[in-house]
């Protein structure tokens, strides 16, 4: 999956647009992730899920902000996420089908807030750039 | 309640079909079939479907049998749809413009995942977003397929025997991985998001997310 610079301006754009509300968008969308395929719940005995957790909230705030990092050092998102990257392969070990999960959550929550900014090919560049985050965020599983 | 295979059968697939002249169908029972011994019908395969349905071509050794119930398995496992489901997938449903959101979910599926226009050789000009955006067959053919999601929306619970001919059309014809009903499902819920924005709530696109997986299910069950 290569980023062209199409696609990297896109996504800089997306999140230029979005700005300030990464995080809501953040918690939003493990929230729309813990409702539509429980089984990512599994990964979190440990948080209150229910609406309007703080700890989702929190959690939430995190993974925007990982996503944030990534597009704004898009040219190297491996560089961008190593440390999170290691700690999902030495600790977290979430299974790889999961960031997708959360991928088709984050897009829902960006098209339900933004359906103009989704165009289609903003849709398409963004759904890479996901892929691209989970496959470096899984790469060292083994 | 009926089957869309009849119009699906029609126009541009039409050349799967040459020869196939005698195609008839049949409706969906409103109701699980009654238990009949299972029959050495026209296939000569034992036990596979009611002997209705559109038959393969002569001498295939194919039937399309449209009810399969006749095997125990398969009643164990109907869905389930909660109240709430069938509320907030019915409710959104009346809100679709079929033609308007057909369009645009087989247009983002061309765009996004460019691989599965392997399947659309003769729909012209793919070459761009746009070309494709605008492309009459794209447009007619988004709305076919969404008109079939209407068909599983109004029978949720037979939606498995509803898409039974459909299912082997896709398997047997056009031979489509199954995979690309999941990524048609998951574009569907975007555009959707897109369309009812907070109204999409994470409940409504946990049901419709069930909804897609079902009828992907569905549509990959008869695939051997």
């Amino acid at each position: 999956m290569v980023l062209s610079s199409a696609d990297k301006t896109n996504v800089k754009g997306v999140f230029a647009k979005i700005g300030g509300h990464a995080e809501d968008y953040g918690a939003e969308t493990l929230e729309r992730m813990f409702a539509t395929y429980p089984q990512t719940k599994t990964y979190f005995p440990h948080f209150d899920l229910g609406k309007g957790s703080a700890q989702v909230k929190g959690h939430g705030k995190k993974v925007a902000a990982a996503l944030v990092e990534a597009a704004n050092h898009i040219d190297d998102i491996a560089g961008a996420l190593s440390k999170l990257s290691d700690l999902h392969a030495q600790k977290l070990r979430v299974d790889p089908v999961n960031f997708k999960l959360l991928g088709q959550c984050f897009l829902v929550v960006v098209a339900s807030h933004n359906p103009a900014l989704l165009t289609p090919e903003v849709h398409a560049s963004l759904d890479k750039f996901l892929c691209a985050v989970g496959t470096v965020l899984t790469a060292k599983y083994r | 309640m009926s089957c869309v295979l009849g119009s699906l059968l029609s126009d541009s697939q039409g050349s799967f079909l040459e020869g196939h002249t005698s195609l008839q169908t049949d409706p969906c029972p409103a109701s699980p079939a009654p238990r009949t011994p299972p029959s050495h019908g026209p296939s000569g395969r034992p036990g596979r479907g009611c002997g209705q349905g559109i038959k393969g071509p002569a001498g295939s050794g194919l039937s399309y049998g449209v009810c399969a119930l006749l095997q125990p398995s398969r009643a164990a496992t109907m869905v389930h749809w909660s109240a709430e489901e069938k509320q907030l997938i019915s409710s959104v449903w009346g809100k679709v413009n079929v033609e308007e959101c057909g369009a645009e979910a087989l247009a983002r599926l061309l765009i996004v995942y460019p691989w599965t226009q392997r399947f659309f050789d003769n729909f012209g000009n793919l070459s761009s977003p746009t070309a494709i955006i605008g492309n009459p067959k794209v447009r007619a053919h988004g709305k076919k397929v969404l008109t079939s999601f209407g068909e599983a929306v109004k029978n949720l619970d037979n939606i498995k025997k509803c898409f039974a001919q459909l299912s082997k059309l896709h398997c047997d014809k056009l031979h489509v991985d199954p995979e690309n009903f999941r990524l048609l499902g998951d574009i569907l819920i975007i555009v959707l998001a897109s369309h009812f924005g907070k109204d999409f709530t994470p409940a409504c696109q946990a049901a419709w997310q069930k909804m897609v997986r079902v009828v992907a299910h569905a549509l990959a069950h008869e695939y051997h």
